[in-house]
């Protein structure tokens, strides 16, 4: 049974997109057949970091307004098997999101996918409650720092109350936090919010902690999804957020300060 | 103030600390406040169906508030009546406590 998980996190630039890309990128990788989807309708991005840019002909839009087929506007991924990309609209109206439209691109993708991923735009506006609406997980995306926790809190009473399976009665959209750019070092010192802290305040099962790296800006320049990069420790913890999420039980890792050995802090010193 | 406390520096909560206290704060209110049931503004429009039956008053005269505490609510209803023939305004003030679990 096909499952749609949302990516939000009410407020902007925490790392959805990134986050939609590697995690997409992550199930695929393990062989679903997974669908990315950018919501963020005018402000489209993940083709970019998908690096999928110059292939987008037809969009999300386009098929929501019956202008193109749904396989017409969906991007095969060059590098993953069973991996696509359905582009979001550069210049129309939000309006052009309609529930009933949504609706039934989902439908249809959930015959063909194991997974179906919304990148949700920042805010509570129709984007983002559209792309929250079917969502049967979200994974809510929250760097540890106050303004962005206070609106992973509203995002989540957002989906309590007005996602389809709260207004349906069914069972809950099953909630994920994911903390994002943590920062050990800073945390060590009392300058930011600790993990344990946010998971208190939120009070959600953790699916992953994703340490602020250099290699999400680098995977981002050449448009290719962090995860791919397995040596850079944000693409490992994104993998094993991955993991988590299907069920493994694997322990988090980056959270503390690398002790750096003698020789390391040498060998820094002359880089 | 002993002479050593002259020489301890005051143990500062961290800024993470603050922050996390400050969320607490706020989220609390804010969490209370989300769960504010639909019906009060159906609620104020019947109470003022129902007083205007007997006075006439404006639309604006009467205020509907809910407050949680931990195991009851409060349900604050007031209603400001005009003023009679002759004397100052004077307000009509009614309290309902409705016992629910918050
Ligand atoms: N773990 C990380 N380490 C360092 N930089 C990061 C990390 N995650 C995200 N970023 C950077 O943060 C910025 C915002 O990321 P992204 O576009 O994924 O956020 P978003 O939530 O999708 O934003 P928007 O709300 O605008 O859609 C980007 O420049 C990205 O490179
Ligand atoms: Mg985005």
């Amino acid at each position: 049974m096909a499952k749609i998980i949302v990516m939000t996190s009410g407020k902007g630039g925490v790392g959805k997109t990134t986050s939609s890309a590697a995690f997409g990128t992550g199930l695929a990788l393990r062989g679903f057949k997974t669908c990315i989807i950018d919501f963020d309708v005018g402000l489209r991005n993940l083709d970019l970091i998908m690096g999928c840019e110059r292939r987008v002909v037809f969009d999300f839009i386009n098929v929501i307004n019956g202008e193109a087929r749904l396989s017409q506007a969906l991007i095969k991924d060059k590098r993953v098997e069973n991996l696509y990309i359905l582009p979001t609209s550069q210049t129309r109206d939000k309006d052009a999101l309609t529930e009933q439209g949504v609706e039934k691109i989902l439908e249809e993708l959930k015959k063909e996918f194991d997974y179906i991923i919304c990148d949700s735009p920042a805010g509570i506006e129709r984007g983002a409650l559209m792309a929250l609406y079917f969502a049967d997980h979200a994974i809510i995306v929250t760097n540890p720092e106050v303004s962005s926790v206070r609106d992973s809190d509203r995002i989540l009473g957002v989906i309590q109350a007005k996602s389809r399976r709260a207004e349906k009665g069914e069972s809950p959209v099953q909630e994920h936090l994911l903390v994002t750019r943590y920062d050990p070092e800073r945390v060590e010192k009392g300058e930011m919010l600790k993990v344990e802290d946010v998971l208190e305040i939120l009070a959600i099962p953790l699916l992953g902690i994703i340490p602020e790296s250099p290699a999400v800006l680098r995977a981002s320049n050449v448009g290719m999804p962090v995860v791919l990069d397995d040596k850079s420790n944000a693409g490992q913890a994104y993998s094993d957020a991955v993991g988590r999420f299907l069920g493994e039980k694997i322990e988090h890792r980056f959270v503390k300060v690398e002790k750096k050995g003698f020789f390391d802090r040498l060998l820094r010193r002359t880089a | 103030m002993s002479i050593f406390d002259f020489f301890r520096t005051p143990k500062k909560a961290s800024a993470a600390d603050q922050a996390k206290e400050r969320l607490q704060i706020v989220l609390a209110h804010e969490r209370a406040g989300r769960d504010s049931p639909d019906f009060l503004p159906q609620l104020q429009k019947e109470l003022l169906d129902v007083i205007k039956k007997y006075v006439s008053i404006d639309d604006d005269k009467v205020a509907v508030k809910l407050d949680r505490a931990s195991g009851y609510s409060t349900l604050e209803v007031n209603v400001e009546l005009p003023a009679p023939a002759k004397g100052a305004a004077r307000a009509a003030a009614g309290k309902v406590a409705a016992a629910g679990n918050a």
